[in-house]
Parts: C-alpha cells; sequence; structure tokens
C-alpha cells in the first residue's frame, strides 16, 4: 500500500491560539497565531511553507464559522503560496487536508499549513440567533433549510436528536450511557489549559440538566468559541529532519450522505460514516485493535456513539454498552476517548480540535491527560460529510 | 364556537421550482411526492432526475398521505422568542416506499408520541404555504 497518497505525508507540526469566549483578538490574529506556532512547531521557517488551505473557505453568513480565507492567511503569514484551497464540500472538515495529501503527493506543495479559525463566540455574542439554521428574520427559507427550518427545526440538535432517539429506541440505550461521553470529556479537559469547560461534570450533573431536543441535554452539545488551531502537512521525505518526529498519515478515509445532503437512506441509528471507516480500514494493515487512543467527532454526543461504530471501533447497536460507566474510554482503558476534552469540554473547532490532541498525544504532550505510550490515534470528523484519519508515530 | 386559535409564526419555504408543488399540495387537500413515470420510484426531495432509472420523466404524484414515524424528537428549547414550546419534530416514512421520508411536526401531545406511530397528513395553511403536517391516524383530522 505504499503507493497511496497519504503514505507520503505526514503531520510535522501543530499549533493553537488561546480559545475565548470571547476572544479579544481578531480572527485573523488568531489565525496568525495557530499558523506560526504550527510552523515554528515544525521547525520550519515561513518562507518554507508553499500551501494554505481551510475548512471550509471565508463565508458571508456572520455567524462567525468561517472569518478567514487561505488568501488572507497567506497575506498575513507572508507566505507565498504555489497551493491554495478553501473546502466546505463533500467530506467536509477534513477535505482540505485530504486536498494537501494529495497535493503534495502530486508535487505541487511540500509544506502545506491547514487551518481552522472560528469567531462563533464573538457572534453570538452579538446575537443568539447567529447560530441558528433559520437565516435572515424575515426571509423566506431555501435549500436544503426548506426542509426542516419551517417546522421550527431551528438548531443542528434537532437534526441530530433524531439519530440519538432512533439509536435509543432500537437498541434500548439511556441516558446514563449517553451521559458518559459528556463525563469523559469534562474529565479530561481538566488536564487541557486551552478546554473552555474545565470544571467537573458528574454523571448527577448530567441527568439534572435540562433537555433541548429529547434525548439529548445541555451538556450533549459542543459549545461555540474564538480560536484558531492549525497543522502543518509536509512530504515525507521533507520531514525526516525536522523538529518532531514525523506523525505518518497511515489512512485515510471519506465519505458524504446523510440528513444534510439530501436523500436520507437508512434508519436513522448509523451515519454515511460507516463508508469512512471501510475506507480507511482497506488502506492499512493496521486494524481497530491497534488503535492506542482516539479522538471522535463531538458535535453532539451522539455523534461519538455512531461514529465509533462507523469505525468499527465496536459492533452496530453496541457503543452505549462500551461506553457505559466511563472505564473502557478514560485515559488509562482499552480506548482512551477524545482525550482533550473534545468538542463537548474544550470547543466547537469542528473536528480541528481532535486533530490538534492527536499530535498532543503523539508528541507526548499531554501532561496529565498524557495516554501511555501513545503510538497510534484514530481521529474521525464531521456530522454531515464524514472524514477519517489514523494517525502512527514510529 | 370559538375561532381556531391561528396556527403559530414559522419560517415559510420559498416557493422555489423544483419543490413548490411540495409546499402547494395542500391547496388541494393532498400530499403530492415527486415520482419516477418511468420505473414508478417515489423520491424527496425532488430532483431533476429520477436517482433510481436516471429518466427526467418525473413529476409530483398525490400520495395517500399516511405513514409512520419513523423518529422524532421534542424539542423543548425556546430557539426564538414566541416559539411555542415543546413541540414534536419527527420524520414519516409515507407508506408508499420503505425509506421514502418527510420531515414534518407531529401534532400530538408529546406524551403521546411513540416510535413507529402511525400518522397521517394534515395541512397547516400559511399564506400561499401549505404545510404538510402530520398526526395521529385514529386522532380527529
Amino acid at each position: 500500500m505504499t503507493d497511496l497518497p497519504e503514505k507520503l505525508t505526514c503531520i510535522t507540526g501543530a499549533g493553537q491560539s488561546e480559545v475565548g469566549r470571547p476572544s479579544s483578538r481578531t480572527a485573523l490574529q488568531l489565525t496568525a497565531d495557530a499558523c506560526l506556532q504550527a510552523i515554528a512547531d515544525a521547525g520550519l521557517k515561513v518562507s518554507d511553507i508553499d500551501g494554505v488551505a481551510t475548512y471550509p473557505g471565508k463565508s458571508a453568513e456572520g455567524g462567525g464559522i468561517a472569518p478567514v480565507s487561505p488568501a488572507e492567511a497567506a497575506a498575513v503569514l507572508g507566505i507565498d503560496p504555489r497551493w491554495i484551497l478553501a473546502s466546505g464540500e463533500g467530506f467536509s472538515h477534513m477535505a482540505p487536508i485530504f486536498n494537501a495529501i494529495t497535493a503534495i503527493a502530486c508535487g505541487l506543495a511540500r509544506h502545506v499549513v491547514i487551518f481552522r479559525t472560528v469567531a462563533q463566540a464573538t457572534a453570538r455574542l452579538a446575537s443568539r440567533q447567529s447560530t441558528l439554521m433559520a437565516g435572515e428574520r424575515n426571509a423566506r427559507i431555501e435549500g436544503n433549510n426548506a426542509w426542516t427550518v419551517p417546522f421550527n427545526a431551528l438548531s443542528p440538535i434537532n437534526t441530530f436528536a433524531l439519530y440519538a432517539q432512533a439509536y435509543f429506541d432500537k437498541y434500548g440505550a439511556t441516558s446514563e450511557q449517553l451521559g458518559a461521553i459528556a463525563v469523559n470529556s469534562r474529565r479530561n479537559a481538566a488536564h487541557n489549559p486551552n478546554a473552555i469547560y474545565r470544571k467537573p461534570l458528574s454523571l448527577e450533573d448530567y441527568l439534572a440538566s435540562r433537555v433541548i431536543s429529547s434525548p439529548l441535554r445541555l451538556f450533549d452539545c459542543d459549545s461555540h468559541i474564538d480560536g484558531s488551531t492549525a497543522i502543518v502537512v509536509s512530504h515525507r521525505d521533507a520531514a525526516s529532519d525536522l523538529r518532531n518526529p514525523p506523525l505518518h498519515i497511515e489512512a485515510m478515509g471519506m465519505a458524504m450522505g446523510g440528513l444534510w445532503v439530501g436523500k436520507f437512506a437508512g434508519d436513522f441509528t448509523h451515519l454515511a460514516a460507516d463508508k469512512a471507516g471501510a475506507m480507511l480500514w482497506s488502506r492499512t494493515d493496521l486494524t481497530p485493535g491497534d488503535v492506542d487512543c482516539a479522538q471522535i467527532y463531538d458535535g453532539f454526543s451522539i455523534h461519538v456513539w455512531l461514529w465509533l461504530e462507523a469505525l468499527g471501533m465496536v459492533g452496530r447497536g453496541e457503543a452505549a454498552a462500551f461506553v457505559e460507566g466511563g472505564r473502557r474510554i478514560a485515559i488509562d482503558g482499552e480506548l482512551p476517548l477524545n482525550t482533550g476534552g473534545g468538542q463537548l469540554s474544550a470547543g466547537r473547532f469542528h473536528g480541528y480540535g481532535h486533530i490538534h490532541e492527536a499530535t498532543v498525544q503523539l508528541w507526548g504532550r499531554g501532561g496529565g491527560r498524557q495516554v501511555q505510550d501513545a503510538r497510534t490515534c484514530l481521529i474521525s470528523n464531521g456530522g454531515y460529510g464524514y472524514g477519517a484519519m489514523l494517525l502512527r508515530r514510529d | 364556537m370559538a375561532p381556531a386559535p391561528p396556527p403559530p409564526p414559522r419560517k415559510l419555504p420559498l416557493l422555489e421550482p423544483g419543490s413548490a408543488f411540495y409546499w402547494t399540495s395542500g391547496a388541494e387537500g393532498a400530499l403530492r411526492i415527486q415520482r419516477c413515470t418511468a420505473c414508478g420510484t417515489y423520491q424527496h426531495p425532488p430532483f431533476p432526475h429520477c436517482a433510481a432509472c436516471g429518466s427526467e420523466d418525473v413529476a409530483p404524484a398525490a400520495v395517500s398521505g399516511k405513514g409512520r414515524l419513523a423518529t422524532y424528537t421534542i424539542n423543548y428549547e425556546p430557539w426564538i422568542p414566541g416559539l411555542p414550546v415543546p413541540f414534536v419534530f419527527g420524520v414519516v416514512e409515507l407508506a408508499e416506499q420503505r425509506e421514502l421520508y418527510v420531515f414534518t411536526n407531529v401534532l400530538a401531545p408529546v406524551d403521546q408520541v411513540r416510535h413507529g406511530m402511525a400518522v397521517a397528513v394534515t395541512f397547516e395553511p400559511h399564506e400561499d404555504v401549505w404545510l404538510p403536517m402530520f398526526r395521529p391516524e385514529d386522532a380527529p383530522a
């Protein structure tokens, strides 16, 4: 499998700005903070960087979901890019990473900085409605949102609650089992200085929290932040003499489908992410048993169950029992999960916090949340489009 | 008898060329779903051609308006001022075809909503739009 493009690339540096609710720094400043940190972490100079990519590209929606374009970042950082990309379509959050991998493998770039910047906390201060699906106040709803918003499904939680209820009904899963995800994330976040929620959360606290859209509760939801995260992806041949041990991109997988993108197939108890999981494992000799820790997408807690099953870490319908009580997913458990607090406790970076945390673990920077001898980390990303990566350190 | 209370305020769908029929079907009292004339497959949301056979010979067709509740959620959060809560947001699998789903509100007390319950369409008119809602099939129309 040595001809696969991801085998030719590695992650060589990572950075993360301050994370605020809100931050006093502008989105462009936060972007520069994260990118410069990642470039320096790799042991590179700005002039070494020849590619820039981001998810999803600058958006005019005004809610702070995408305030910085790759061209702006390049200009601010002083990068003279040969290759540049913004991508919000298809397999969504990881698309710029996968595209950077193929660009590097094709010789279009050598070192690509990839960032994700959000300014949703600042936008939310201006308007609580900034993160709702409804758009301008008196406008008619068009496109995909027209199928849900007229029925007052105004938040993404309403659509993902449909999966959670279907899963509960099919498998007899319980709130006590789902609560294990939020409790585990908060326990890990206590050791992550950049996490936004670090106060302990018990299962009793979780069960006492208000239901937002049944069966999902307040603590099943991730939270808006201001901040930026960046990584540097480099060609394997240019990575060996850099500052950090290269993190090999052992395999990647991608898929799309589901509620957001049109017709829905299935019974709402699994995601099209299943196909991303199958693709990932088809591109490596490693198996789920080789995974030392996992950073699994948690826009809402239910995503973690669906992704664990999609990635083959547990069988269909087994995720609820697997996480129950939290022992198996703790830092010293059989599958340490969302070791930096995930999005539930560390904030909504749309999966880029998960990627950053994977580098923390594999480079042994986890401090009180370090997984002992972590050599492989599985990462998944997305609730509408789906991406997954397996990282490996020699 | 007092007049029925006005329906709650809603964001209405834009009547777009490919999908307007779905929002206006209630004017004639029947739900319509796009169907392929060539192979008979229904599809929703509507598209310019049939995803099953590729034919462009697709057109709205009246359906029974009956189905079962495939999944649902009870929304408790008042996202915007004046939003009446709780309410049921759900997915109905229409009787005509497996996995033929529509999003909707289920007009039933929240403690009576169950996975798989039989439901039937009813329309809530607003301006030039008739929102297809569903009620328990055994409830009065």
